[in-house]
């Protein structure tokens, strides 16, 4: 299984876990080729997560453009996250593991988590930055409820970055029993590759519905990118259509493929916010889910290809596309994907897809509160 | 970890009798690191401790000591002054050898290091860190980040046994050693003893308690 996007990727891990790496390596590579996994998969996003979600066409949003959504605020647990969670529990499950552990930053990929081990019967322990904690209450409530500990983390950043450390370390602590279920396309490998395949089905979906309401591909295909895995699912299903202008859209103050340096975070070499010792610098953004000083290595290698185009959108552009939204067309977005429309309404191309990637219920005190 | 105190503090514990010392090059995000060490590189940082500083520690105690001296760091500090440049400077300033936590076996064999290896590790890679570390292997002992754990792990016995299947080189036990009672139960099955988080700690107390834990750590050896 190749390990590197160019020259980003690899597995900068702690000798302790490279077993449990080899071990993913090998179960992701037998669930692949096993018929029964895709089907099981298939059915539980169908039955379960309410797969296929629709294509919403916005007349009044972008007066003069064609914008359609992704509506992955739609599926079970109000994001695209579920789509990795079920399937990494499905792998968990083969692989003969009974705990789970898992960091989150705006909650939506803790409540995926804590939902699939609700419904698989796993043991759920999702680590949250502290900050993040008090910003996205709701979904800390809901991960209660579904059953998870979540574990304040009370240093450092306070977010996502710090939480991800910790999940890490619990899982070099417990890797013999425990499957750590990574929310985003980065990490060590195999994750950014598993990730990226769990999330394709949005862009293998929507794909075919657009062709199917428009008769052709759009001209730009638009999604948010903080790890980047609703990005890097929407773009595997246009990255062979060179005619489509891909487009990433990062937060202004966690820009790390617009302002990072190529080194080593959570495992993987990627564009890093990171200064010239190499010592990673805090991230900054209103959405939780955005604020990371890393991406994963695939959206690197594609922005060196120069087949995606990554921009950024600031807090205030976001806060205004989400409120815009929810009045013209009555969906109110979360901030991640809100950064995500704010780009596609300003960018020239008429015939616009953007991935919607989750739901806004989360964000409420963020929205209301300026 | 490198700061400003610690080239007084190195010379205090190979005076108490340490044979080797490990200097930590302070990272923003240490994976392999429990909560004792994170927190002085975090001190450290705030300190000022960037790789330059860290350098230039290592080099004031080469003059006051004749013991190895090894860096221990992570990937991202050698990505950013470029491996090999990092590597070099760290030779120039006197250090014998380094190790990257999070850069496992196998990968840029070119970088002469002590390689670390984990109950978890398999007898294969147990040879291949055998053959690439550079004079001894730093056996983990625990499954875990560093940090002082209640008496020695039962981990080690197996792993010392697979490991003199695998290699010659000499093996030093690390991570979850703070007691002299676990050093001694360490020694009778290793070649050596790395003790970092509890001398960590000592040393944030001061000189007088870091040169007590290096002589009671020598007394029980």
């Amino acid at each position: 299984m190749n390990r590197w996007y160019g020259e980003y990727g690899g597995r900068f891990v702690p000798e302790t876990l490279i077993p449990a790496l080899e071990e993913l390596e090998a179960g992701w590579q037998a669930a692949q080729e096993d018929p029964l996994f895709r089907t099981e998969l298939d059915e539980l996003g169908r039955s379960y997560g309410g797969r296929p979600t629709p294509l919403t066409l916005c007349e009044r949003f972008a007066p003069g453009k064609r914008l359609w959504l992704k509506r992955e605020d739609l599926l079970h647990t109000g994001a695209h996250k579920l789509n990795n969670a079920l399937g990494q529990a499905v792998l968990a499950r083969r692989l003969g593991k009974r705990r789970i552990v898992a960091e989150t930053g705006a909650g939506q990929h803790g409540v995926a988590t804590a939902t699939v081990c609700a419904r698989f019967g796993f043991e759920c322990h999702v680590y949250m930055g502290i900050d993040d904690m008090k910003r996205q209450r709701p979904n800390v409530e809901r991960m209660y409820l579904l059953g998870a500990e979540v574990i304040p983390v009370d240093f450092g950043t306070r977010t996502l970055k710090e939480a991800t450390s910790e999940a890490i370390r619990d899982w070099i602590a417990n890797v013999e029993d425990t499957h750590y279920l990574i929310g985003s396309a980065v990490g060590p490998a195999p994750y950014p590759a598993i990730v990226r395949e769990l999330q394709a089905v949005i862009g293998r979906e929507a794909r075919g519905q657009f062709l199917e309401a428009e008769d052709r591909l759009p001209e730009a295909v638009v999604a948010c990118v903080g790890g980047g895995s609703n990005a890097i699912g929407m773009f595997a299903g246009f990255l062979d259509d060179e005619g489509v202008r891909l487009v990433g859209v990062e937060a202004e103050g966690a820009a790390s493929l617009s302002s990072g340096r190529p080194t080593v975070l959570h495992g993987s070499r990627s564009a890093v916010l990171a200064d010239a010792d190499g010592q990673v610098e805090d991230a900054h953004s209103i959405s939780a889910g955005l604020d990371y000083p890393g991406v994963g290595p695939e959206h690197a290698a594609l922005r060196d290809a120069g087949r995606v185009d990554y921009l950024t959108a600031d807090d205030g552009e976001a806060l205004d596309a989400c409120r815009r939204l929810a009045r013209l067309e009555g969906i109110l977005p979360a901030l991640e994907p809100a950064h995500a429309l704010a780009r596609a309404a300003t960018i020239d191309d008429e015939l616009v897809l953007v991935c919607l990637s989750g739901r806004g219920d989360k964000d409420l005190d963020q929205v209301t509160a300026r | 970890m490198a700061g400003r105190e610690t080239p007084a503090l190195a010379d205090a514990a190979v005076e108490a009798g340490a044979d080797v010392i490990e200097i930590g090059f302070p990272f923003s995000d240490p994976l392999a690191d429990g909560p004792v060490i994170r927190r002085a590189g975090e001190r450290a940082l705030a300190e000022g401790m960037r790789t330059d500083a860290c350098l230039a520690c290592v080099a004031d105690i080469r003059t006051r000591v004749d013991v190895p001296l090894i860096p221990m760091t992570y990937s991202s500090l050698f990505e950013a002054r470029g491996w090999e440049r990092l590597a070099r400077e760290m030779h120039d300033a006197g250090a014998t050898s380094t190790i990257v936590a999070d850069l496992p076996a196998g990968d840029r064999p070119q970088l002469r290091r002590v390689q670390l290896v984990a109950p978890t590790t398999a007898d294969e890679r147990l040879r291949l860190a055998g053959e690439n570390t550079d004079g001894w292997l730093y056996l983990v002992t625990v499954t875990g980040t560093t940090g002082a754990r209640r008496g020695l792990s039962p981990l080690l016995e197996p792993l010392v046994r697979r490991a003199r299947q695998a290699t010659r080189v000499p093996l030093y036990a690390g991570f979850g050693i703070s007691s002299p009672e676990d050093a001694r139960a360490a020694a009778e099955l290793a070649d050596g003893v790395v003790v970092g988080t509890a001398a960590v700690a000592a040393a944030e107390a001061g000189h007088n308690e870091l040169t007590e834990l290096v002589r009671s750590l020598r007394r029980a050896l």
